[in-house]
């Protein structure tokens, strides 16, 4: 026996790679997956690990990585997974050398994500096999597993999880890295380059391959019926699994390994001996309309929702029709998340609102400027599709009408593929005023280096891409560097640039107020004599700032970073700056 | 053992998810399967947190669910207002007697209630504790919720010697010393 240790659900998937020998792992930081890639890198001495600018970059880093012959992984939250659409279903047909996964962490109930989609029905399109674990254990040994599979069916296969088990923890047993040996390289265009004449000849055994994994399933471990009461049998996967356990500990159950494909006969064998089959699947009705397609009665979304999270309580509620014991929950005033005290972009938003500007927003922490008392941010889609956005609104309404809108955008989101986005709008002549927010880090992650930062994720120091003579040399001749907190010079330049019929693209440089690298000497203190009580510091939301009784404000010293916004906002010089 | 069921609930930057890592320590410690779910990302910039903590012989459920806790460890008085209706009928609130507007309030959308734990103590069990100020007086705000979770030791089933072993092994060598001190001002608060 293995020492057994808690785990992160996240760090058991590094754990697992580790133990599975694999050698590269690419990713690009995405809440519930980052903590992946963070843990992984403990191993760097055995793992290479980085992190790419996309996930489509990503994806194809590992796949390279699987063709020469050694185990690779990709890491993405499910967004990202569109975005590694394009090679994700053209290597179901190539299918690998080395083995290959792909972890894909989905968001049932948007805890941080714009959107709620099912990774298994992409998964299903791209003909890819998905294991989905229910605990940190299930966790590092499916991603063994996964290898295991990928080799043995030629394709690169999914690990899905959800947020629930991402951010769980759970007990782990470790075990001894093994490391297969490297598999040597063969040139075989037939298998590597998807021309026509060579996919039409991958694609029946792509289908093939589905069909045998089908049925081979039928006989995988981790798909296992648990025969108890048989009035109810439950079919279910991942976390909800779980919930079954917790609920009714007592029903028969069928839980799925391997979700996509489905192992039809054991599912029809499990449904011959239960009286009533009852499908439990977060999010949309998989695994329940292929079930329900081979003719077998089941219930399942007619008293489960699609959307959010399962619970125990669900199934007490629904199918042990018992009342829960609690009390309803209390009025009280919501608690959204918020900008820091200090963040620069705070204080980008501050001068934005002042001269009543649209912004076309983007992905990150700078997506909270949607939210009163900021709220400048009109539009957030996906990642890079400010500039883009901002680009279509000017074709659509014409030139004058850029003057009222502005486009935000990070640094690492830009990087990711705001790139793209503003070679267009150079190319197709557009005039707009691209703001990018560079706070040197990925910062709603957690912090994490990307192309422009000069850092590795392996900590190493590398060059780092200049984000102002990127932008100059695809051509862009108003090119500015601000510093976030200079109210009146960044007011100064939004207003020019946004008047000006061409092109610009304005960099607020401050970095991350949590980043370590940070030093704060200042901090902002009343001076209650000369406070006119105006209220014109509390306006833009900081909540180092309160409001007291009489009118006048307070500043939370642990708080206070010293940023200065306040202090500039006061016309009667009422705060004051101190040392810290 | 039937399985205890903990609830860490708090503000973002408070905190749990070093609270939450010494519960899941403890818990290994007594030899007891654990399973623990916490919130990343997003709501960690300042938004209402909470952070699961289960253990026994067997856990299932990552959760805890409505009804459910034995313990409410809140950091913040409106948070354990959000999250009472989460707690047991005979279980426990141990509450931090601290008040963070959130920017609802700062902005005047909404009111800070009064009275938040003299309302929960109609129904349940309370025990207070101004964890900030005792912080300030070990000279380090930081180790509050130390103080806090000494508090809830008190209703948990491992000794003080194994709380502190676990404290040692889970928190940065620098600050051992403070957190143990912080503990025992918990735990001795009753």
């Amino acid at each position: 026996m293995g020492e057994k240790v808690i785990m992160l659900g996240n760090e058991a998937i590094a754990r697992g790679a580790y133990e599975a020998g694999v050698k590269v792992s690419s990713a690009y930081p995405g809440t519930p997956s980052t903590e992946i890639s963070e843990n992984l890198v403990k191993y760097k001495d055995d793992v290479y690990c980085e992190w790419a600018p996309n996930e489509k970059v990503a994806t194809e880093v590992a796949l390279g990585a699987a063709i020469s012959g050694v185990r690779a992984m990709a890491s993405m939250k499910h967004v990202g997974f569109n975005v590694a659409a394009d090679p994700v279903y053209t290597a179901a047909y190539t299918g690998i050398n080395g083995g290959m996964m792909i972890v894909v962490a989905d968001d049932p109930g948007m805890y941080s994500s714009q959107n709620e989609q099912d990774t298994r029905q992409i998964a299903r399109a791209a003909n890819i096999p998905v294991l989905e674990p229910s605990d940190s254990a299930e966790a590092k040994d499916f991603t063994k597993l996964a290898f295991e599979l990928s080799e043995t069916y030629d394709t690169p296969i999914i690990l899905r999880t959800t947020t629930r088990l991402a951010h769980s923890q759970g007990l782990v047993e470790l075990c001894d890295r093994v490391v297969p040996e490297d598999r040597v390289y063969e040139k075989n265009i037939a298998k590597y380059v998807m021309m026509p004449g060579n996919a039409i000849r991958r694609h029946p055994f792509v289908e093939d391959r589905m069909k045998r994994m089908a049925e081979d399933a039928c006989g995988f471990e981790i798909n296992r019926a648990e025969y108890n009461d048989t009035s109810i049998g439950i079919i279910t996967s991942g976390i909800p699994y779980t919930y079954v356990k917790e609920a009714m500990p007592n029903a028969s159950v069928l839980k799925l390994g391997l979700v996509h494909p489905l192992p039809r006969k054991l599912i029809e064998e499990f449904a011959s001996k239960v009286d009533k089959v009852v499908i439990f699947e977060e999010l949309e009705p998989v695994i329940e309309e292929q079930v329900k397609s081979w003719g077998i009665e089941a219930v399942g979304k007619e008293i489960f929702t699609i959307q959010g999270e399962y619970s125990a309580n669900m199934l007490r509620k629904a199918l042990l029709k018992e009342e829960i014991q609690a009390k309803a929950p209390a009025q009280v005033p919501a608690r959204p998340p918020i900008l820091c005290p200090g963040c620069p972009h705070r204080s980008v938003y501050t001068v934005l609102k002042k001269l009543k500007l649209h912004a076309a927003g983007d992905i990150g922490c700078y997506t909270l400027g949607a939210v009163a008392p900021l709220s400048v941010v009109d539009t957030t889609i996906c990642m890079g599709s400010s500039i883009s956005t901002l680009h279509g609104m000017e074709k659509g309404k014409g030139k004058e009408y850029m003057k009222n809108w502005v486009a935000v955008i990070g640094d690492s989101t830009f990087m990711h593929t705001g790139v793209n986005s503003l070679m267009n709008m150079v190319y197709n002549q557009g005039t707009g005023t691209v703001l990018i927010l560079d706070n040197s880090t990925t910062g709603m992650t957690g912090h994490q280096d990307h192309a422009a930062t000069g850092k590795t994720l392996q900590g190493d120091i590398t060059k780092a891409i200049n984000i102002p003579l990127f932008c100059k040399s695809i051509g862009i001749e108003h090119v500015y560097e601000v510093n976030a907190f200079d109210l009146e010079e960044l007011t100064k330049r939004v207003k020019e640039e946004v008047e000006r019929d061409d092109i610009s693209v304005i960099i607020t440089k401050t970095p991350c107020v949590l980043l370590k690298s940070n030093k704060f000497t200042k901090k902002c203190v009343p001076n209650y004599d000369k406070c006119k009580k105006c209220g014109a510091c509390l306006r833009p939301g900081c909540p180092a700032l309160t409001k007291n009784e009489d009118g006048s404000i307070s500043i939370d010293a642990t708080m206070c970073n010293g940023c200065g916004l306040c202090r500039q906002l006061c016309k009667f010089n009422a705060i004051e700056e101190v040392d810290a | 053992m039937e399985t205890k069921n903990i609830m860490i609930v708090g503000v973002g930057g408070q905190g749990t998810l070093l609270t939450s890592r010494i519960l899941g320590g403890i818990a290994i410690h007594g030899g007891y399967d654990v399973k623990l779910s916490e919130v990343h990302g997003m709501a960690q910039r300042g938004g209402s947190v909470v952070t699961f903590v289960r253990y026994g012989d067997k856990v299932a459920e990552p959760i805890v669910e409505v009804g459910q806790a034995d313990v409410l460890i809140a950091f913040e008085r409106l948070e354990a207002m959000r999250y009472i209706h989460y707690l047991k009928k005979d279980g426990v609130l141990i509450a931090n007697d601290w008040r963070i507007d959130p920017i609802t309030v700062v902005t005047g959308v909404a009111e800070y209630p009064e009275n938040i734990l003299e309302e929960i103590e109609k129904d349940h069990k309370v025990y207070r504790i101004n964890a900030m100020e005792e912080a300030l007086k070990l000279g380090n705000s930081k180790v509050f919720n130390i103080i806090v979770l000494g508090m809830a030791a008190r209703h948990m089933d491992f000794s003080k010697e194994d709380w502190m072993q676990v404290i040692e092994k889970t928190v940065p060598p620098k600050t051992v010393e403070i957190n143990k001190k912080a503990f025992e001002v918990g735990y001795g608060n009753k």
